[in-house]
């Protein structure tokens, strides 16, 4: 299963490059979404996959089952994705500040802080 | 959205994610749950109260200011996390105390890490409606 | 006078007690390190060691010995009398309390500086000078020469200090060890390791910009910008003397060696004859006590290139020679600055009149200046003719030491005994004499001066001696120190230079208009600083163009090839890479490849559609799918997550993104093919990184850790939340930091400045 959530990995990667490549602003900001799943994914495969068997222990148990999934890749996962959440909410902002302000929501027009040198 | 019966089953629904947010916050340590899962929830309960009734109505329900919840959850992690200090541990480390202990059962757990927990839902709650909150009232 | 009376804010009285609190503390400083005299004469070294890294073992540690000691007591004691002349001479200054909070930062960098015993210790207090050097000749900020010659001093320095710490970090590789005393006592000898000339190199780049040898010289004339006071401090006793203290210090470590001896005792020859030449040719009182000092420099460094008992000795006494009449003849420069309202030579006369204790102070500080009997600065010369000519290049350090002694003897006259005792002239303010609080320091330092002098006993004893032991790690007899020291080749010297600095001071004038003419053909150093300046801007400048274009899509573009060739790159060039592995079908049920389904299809639907309902679905099923495959491989709370985000992003983008105009058809946008190639590329290289991570094996340590803790030690049966809020609680602050701050960062945006309506959209 690993090598295809590795494939799955780099779809995901690519729709979301091509998607940040974009001049539509909106589209960089659904790019930006797959990109943190796609990271997510890549974060919690390379812990290796275990069917059933989540990280806890049993009542009456010092110790997990001996086949239960990586808890560590799951811990980093689990703030990442609340991190990448904030960081779309934050772009999302910016994105409908500058709209309000600029009007347009094609990058290659917004050029206030970094005027084109005539 | 101008609709009674969700305003009405809003009203229910934001008790129930509330109670079902702490529930999930307190057994976090021991089960499926803690303190980003609780908050969200929480979030998402003023959030359906929001777009139900309105923004000034879910900010009158949650009486302080998000951006506040967020601030005084960021404090509370943070002193839970020096509190440590005072035991001559490391920062951060975990301090327990449990309640009515006896030689079987180890009674009621209270701990550093449990309010260091609480700290996190607050400022996730908190930093998530300060933004929807925003967003919803500047459209 | 005053001015500064008339002027006197009404909230003097927190002010006056800045003031009187830093002299305070000087006073106190200086009265700690003199009971550490006593030990320090009989032989003893006081050290004192602290922890800082200990894993990295470095150390905080301060050592007390003959040298630092001496250094010591100048910093703090010279403190005290330049913060007490301050109170006075800042009196009803705007920033008058921030002053003496720099003033006395900059003594305790001073002192940590000289007493540092760890290499990194001294780092870190070397450059905590410079920065205090920084805020004190940039103290007038409203003056854009002011600012000028405080960043001139700061980067010059600045630069020095970072090729020391390179220096240091060689020094201390080779040795093993950082602490000073344990380089000195530890049985690596430096100069023959392969990395001596190296870390040679980068300490004397940090003692020459600190201490102003040529060609880094140019930036202490200009830190004259500063208030007097500070001049008299820095620029005359303390920060600069930095870089011949580290010289003095490591003179045991890199010493000895012929390198050292050449590029030492040239650069210091060059830099006394040429700042004494400089000295005669200003007008400005300030000016010409400036180039003075860095006679003064030259001379220790040339001194500190030998081994010899005597020119250490030399050495040693001139420190303490230079830095009490150097202080003096500053303060009286402030004085009559202050007074007369100008330090123009020519402009002033006669003032012996008008201020007699000030004249007084000023003659002996020139006197001893001078090296005229029986002031202290005559046995200083003394044993710096005794030391020329005993030294290795005899001829060529006396005939420096005789030129610029010489000249000293002109600026002396020029500065001391011409503005007091000549012709009376008129001055900007009516002069009048100085305020007990500015005549204390000048009278008190002449007057040791003279005290020193009739009795070198004083400080021989516990200072010189204990000094040449430190700075020769005991292996140099220190000279005596006496008056009279019979009919010699010194003497002889000594009545020559005399005879020669009369004649120089009596047709001063026309020296200094030969100087003059010379000066306009020689290159200037000032403005070579300035070209290199503007190279420096010209050159940010176009690479800020060349990077920075302002075209979002230039940047992502920047970033994905980095990407893509950097990692690309490497995984081609290690061959880590080893093909794909079989998919094992065999274990793939329905719902794996349901799900996998799912997630295509939402990224593809995502990728390709113009409408923004659709896209969201797309990213909707994407999240789901991703929940799913969380659910399935045993992470809960990983999936409840991820399913409660998902929420919250489709509500976020109910909300504000359906508010935002309708995607645009992208058929038409040129170089999307290209995109969607480097995307792919992009997409391969990923894949192939996860295969071959997931391939290789997996290191479960820590996992193994936490699985047997979470419970017996941690009471929790729960792992991953036991590792977010106990295990790994830090880095869980840190990012519900980051949430807090995205949260608010946002809000602010939103309720911040309504400058929406008021701008003109373009």
């Amino acid at each position: 299963m690993e090598v295809v959530l590795s494939c799955l990995v780099g779809v995901l990667s690519a729709a979301a490059i091509y998607l940040m490549l974009s001049r539509d602003l909106l589209r960089f900001l659904f790019g930006l979404i797959l990109i943190s799943n796609a990271a997510n994914l890549a974060i919690f495969t390379s812990g290796r996959l275990i069917t059933g068997n989540p990280p806890l222990i049993l009542e009456g148990q010092d110790f997990p089952v001996d086949e239960a999934a990586n808890a560590l890749p799951q811990a980093l996962v689990l703030t990442a994705i609340v991190i990448g959440f904030g960081l779309f909410a934050f772009a999302l902002t910016l994105t409908l500040k500058a709209y309000r302000r600029l009007g347009t929501l094609d990058t290659s027009e917004m050029r206030v802080a970094e005027p084109r040198e005539e | 959205m101008n609709s009674v019966i969700l305003r009405a089953a809003a009203r229910l629904l934001v008790g129930l994610l509330l109670v079902f947010s702490v529930f999930m916050l307190l057994r976090g340590h021991n089960e499926p749950g803690g303190g980003f899962i609780g908050g969200l929830l929480g979030a998402v309960g003023f959030i359906v109260y929001a777009i139900a009734c309105s923004t000034d109505e879910a900010r009158e329900a949650l009486r302080v200011p998000p951006e506040k919840i967020a601030l005084f959850g960021l404090g509370v992690a943070l002193l839970s996390g020096l509190a440590s200090m005072l035991f001559s541990d490391d920062p951060f480390t975990g301090q327990w105390l449990f309640l009515g202990a006896t030689e079987d059962d180890k009674g009621l757990p209270l701990s550093t890490v449990l309010v260091f927990d609480i700290g996190v839902y607050l400022v996730v709650m908190g930093a998530i409606l300060t933004l929807v909150f925003a967003l919803e009232e500047e459209i | 006078m005053s001015a500064a009376k008339n002027d006197m804010p009404p909230a003097g009285a927190g002010q006056a007690m800045a003031g009187w609190l830093s002299v305070a503390i000087a006073a106190s400083l200086f009265a700690w390190f003199w009971q550490a005299l006593g030990p320090v004469a009989a032989g003893e070294v006081i050290r004192y060691s602290f922890d800082w890294v200990p894993s990295a073992g470095i150390a905080v540690s301060f050592l007390i010995d003959g040298l630092s000691l001496t250094f010591a007591l100048l910093i703090s004691g010279i403190g005290a009398l330049v913060m007490l002349y301050s109170t006075k001479y800042l009196a009803g200054h705007e920033h008058f309390a921030r002053f003496f909070l720099y003033l006395t930062l900059f003594m305790g960098a001073m002192l940590g500086l000289v007493l540092a015993d760890n290499l990194l210790t001294l780092f870190v207090f070397w450059e905590l000078t410079s920065i205090t050097s920084y805020l004190l000749i940039g103290f007038t900020h409203s003056s854009a020469e002011s600012r000028r010659s405080a960043l001139q001093a700061l980067l010059v320095t600045g630069a020095g200090g970072l090729a020391l710490l390179a220096g240091m970090i060689l020094l201390g590789v080779a040795a093993g060890t950082y602490e000073l005393s344990e380089i000195r006592a530890g049985d690596v000898a430096i100069t023959e390791h392969a990395l001596y000339l190296p870390i040679l190199i980068l300490f004397l780049l940090g003692a020459f910009t600190k201490s102003a040898q040529i060609p880094f010289h140019f930036w202490l004339p200009n830190a004259m910008a500063a208030p007097t006071p500070v001049s008299a401090y820095l620029h005359s006793a303390t920060m600069v003397k930095g870089g011949v203290y580290l010289l003095a210090r490591m003179h045991p470590t890199l010493g000895g060696t012929d390198v050292w001896f050449w590029t030492l005792a040239i650069a210091g020859a060059a830099t006394a004859v040429f700042a004494s030449l400089m000295a005669v040719k200003q007008t400005d009182l300030k000016q010409i006590l400036a180039y003075t000092t860095l006679m003064a420099l030259g001379t220790l460094t040339m001194f500190l290139s030998s081994d010899e008992g005597y020119a250490i000795t030399a050495a040693m006494l001139f420190l303490i020679v230079h830095s009490l009449y150097k202080a003096a003849l500053f303060l009286v420069a402030g004085i009559v600055d202050h007074e007369t309202g100008t330090r123009e030579v020519d402009r002033l006369g006669g003032l012996r009149r008008f201020m007699p204790i000030t004249a007084a102070a000023a003659a002996l500080a020139a006197l001893s200046m001078a090296g005229l009997p029986p002031l202290l600065g005559y046995i200083g010369k003394e044993v710096i003719y005794a030391a020329s000519i005993k030294m290795d290049a005899a001829w060529f350090v006396t005939a420096a030491a005789m030129a610029a002694n010489a000249l000293m003897i002109a600026a002396a006259g020029i500065v001391a005994f011409r503005p007091f005792w000549r012709g009376e002239h008129a001055t900007p303010m009516t002069p009048h004499e100085g305020p007990w609080r500015m005549l204390a320091g000048p009278v008190l330092l002449a007057a040791l001066g003279l005290l020193f002098g009739l009795v070198p006993g004083l400080i021989a004893g516990p200072l010189v001696d204990q000094g040449v032991k430190a700075i020769s790690d005991g292996a140099a007899k220190p000279a005596e120190l006496k008056l009279w020291a019979g009919v010699n080749l010194p003497l002889f010297l000594s009545v020559a230079t005399i005879a020669l600095g009369v004649a120089l001071y009596a047709g001063h004038e026309r020296v200094r208009s030969a100087l003059r003419s010379m000066g306009e053909a020689a290159p200037s150093f000032d403005r070579g600083w300035d070209r290199v300046l503007d190279g420096l801007k010209g050159l940010a400048a176009w690479q800020t163009r060349i990077l920075q274009s302002g075209v979002m899509r230039v940047y992502v573009y920047t970033v994905f090839v980095t990407l893509l060739v950097a990692v690309g790159g490497t995984l081609i060039w290690t061959g880590a890479f080893s093909g794909l592995p079989d998919v094992p079908f065999a274990e793939l049920q329905a719902k794996h490849w349901g799900v996998v389904f799912l997630i295509v299809v939402g990224t593809a639907v995502t990728t390709i559609t113009n409408s923004r309902v659709a896209a969201i679905t797309g990213l909707g099923a994407v999240g789901v799918g991703v929940a799913i495959i969380f659910i399935v491989f045993g992470a809960p709370d990983v999936a409840i997550t991820q399913l409660l985000v998902e929420t919250l992003v489709v509500v976020l983008f109910a909300v504000a993104a359906l508010r935002l105009p309708h995607m645009k058809r992208e058929d038409g946008f040129p170089n999307r093919k290209l995109d969607a190639l480097l995307a792919t590329a992009i997409g391969a290289v990923v894949t192939a990184i996860m295969v071959t991570i997931t391939s290789g094996p997996i290191n479960r340590r820590l996992t193994e850790y936490f699985e047997s803790a979470a419970w017996t030690e941690a009471y929790g049966r729960n792992i991953v939340n036991v590792i977010l809020v106990d295990f790994r609680a830090l880095d869980t602050f840190g990012e519900i930091a980051v949430v807090a701050v995205a949260g608010i960062a946002a809000w602010s945006l939103l309720k911040g400045p309504k400058s929406d309506e008021t701008e003109e959209t373009r």
